[in-house]
C-alpha cells in the first residue's frame, strides 16, 4: 500500500511515525513522509533532520517531502496527485484535563481529503 | 491554548451550595470537598461510568487507564468536588491548572443520576470554591452537539471564547 504520513513536530506526529515505521515493516507499505509547517513552535528543517535520523535508524526507505502553504490542504493535494492509498496524521494533542484535542490539520484532512484517513492513537 | 478570550466582566458571586439538597428523582445528594484521598471512590466511580457518556476520550475506559489519568489530575493544585449519594460518589468536577495559570474545567455524572440537577450543583460548588482558592480564569470545550451543557455553562456565565476548533471552547471570569 502506498501510504502518506503528514506530521509537524509535535509529539503526536512523532508517535504517528512509529507506528506506520512498525506497520511498514509487517506489510511492506510503502511509505512517505510529509514534513508539515504547523506551528512556529517547530522549525521544518528541524523537524526533517529528526525524522530522517529516524528513518535511516530503521533501516526503512522513505521518501521525505518538506510541504509549505496551508498544511492541510497541501497533504490531500499531494496525496491525490501522486495516488495515495492512504493518509497517515497523528492523533492529536491532549489539554490538561487528559481531552483529546484535533489539530487543525486533522480536522481539515478528515474532512477534505479524497483519499481514506488514518488517524493514530 | 491561544487565542482564547474571557468574557470582560467577572461573574457575580456563586451561592453557597447546600452540602445536601433533593435532586430531581428525589435522592438525597451530598456536595463534598474532595481530592487525592478519595482516589479509590473516584477509580470506582469512573469504571462504572457509561463509556457511551465519555467526552473527547475521557474518562478511559479501563481500569489501569483511569488510574493513570486519575494520578495526572488529583494534584494539590487541582479543585474538586464530589456528588455522593447514599455513601458512594456518583458524580465528580475539577479544575485542573493549564501552563497559563487558567484552569480547565470538567464535570462527570453517571447515566442513572443525569438530568437531575447534580451537574448544576457540582458546578457552582466547583466554581465558588475555585473563586475562593484566588482562580481567575476558567475554560473548558465541549461538543458542538451537546446542547445542555452548553446551556448548563451558559447558565452559570462562560461565554463562547473560541469557535474555531472541532470543540466549542468555553470560558468564565471568576474574579479580578
Amino acid at each position: 500500500m502506498k501510504v502518506l504520513l503528514g506530521m509537524g513536530g509535535s509529539p503526536d506526529g512523532f508517535d504517528a511515525l512509529e507506528e506506520t515505521l512498525d506497520r511498514a515493516r509487517q506489510a511492506g507499505d510503502d511509505l512517505t513522509v510529509a514534513v508539515l509547517d504547523t506551528s512556529e513552535d517547530y522549525d521544518v528543517d528541524e523537524v526533517e533532520a529528526k525524522v530522517r535520523e529516524r528513518l535511516d535508524e530503521a533501516g526503512v526507505e522513505t521518501e521525505i517531502h518538506t510541504l509549505s502553504g496551508h498544511p492541510g490542504s497541501q497533504l490531500s493535494q499531494l496525496a491525490e496527485r501522486e495516488g495515495f492509498d492512504r493518509i497517515v496524521i497523528g492523533g492529536g494533542q491532549r489539554s490538561p484535563m487528559g481531552k483529546i484535542e484535533l489539530g487543525e490539520v486533522a480536522e481539515f484532512v478528515l474532512l477534505n481529503a479524497d483519499t481514506t484517513v488514518t488517524l493514530v492513537r | 491554548m491561544t487565542g482564547r478570550t474571557y468574557p470582560d466582566e467577572p461573574v457575580d458571586s456563586f451561592p453557597d451550595p447546600p452540602l445536601s439538597f433533593t435532586d430531581g428523582e428525589g435522592r438525597e445528594i451530598r456536595i463534598e470537598r474532595s481530592g487525592i484521598d478519595d482516589f479509590e471512590e473516584l477509580v470506582e466511580m469512573y469504571d462504572r461510568f457509561d463509556p457511551a457518556d465519555r467526552a473527547q476520550g475521557i474518562p478511559p475506559v479501563k481500569e489501569e487507564a483511569i488510574r493513570e489519568w486519575l494520578d495526572e489530575l488529583l494534584t494539590e493544585e487541582s479543585v474538586n468536588v464530589l456528588a455522593v449519594h447514599d455513601g458512594t460518589p456518583v458524580g465528580h468536577a475539577i479544575l485542573v491548572p493549564d501552563r497559563e495559570e487558567a484552569f480547565e474545567l470538567a464535570v462527570f455524572v453517571l447515566d442513572d443520576y443525569q438530568s437531575a440537577g447534580i451537574g448544576t450543583r457540582l458546578l457552582e460548588a466547583l466554581l465558588g470554591y475555585g473563586k475562593e482558592a484566588g482562580i481567575e480564569h476558567v475554560w473548558l470545550t465541549v461538543e458542538r452537539w451537546n446542547e445542555s451543557a452548553i446551556a448548563l455553562y451558559e447558565k452559570l456565565g462562560f461565554e463562547t471564547s473560541n469557535a474555531e476548533s472541532f470543540e466549542l471552547e468555553m470560558a468564565i471570569r471568576l474574579g479580578d
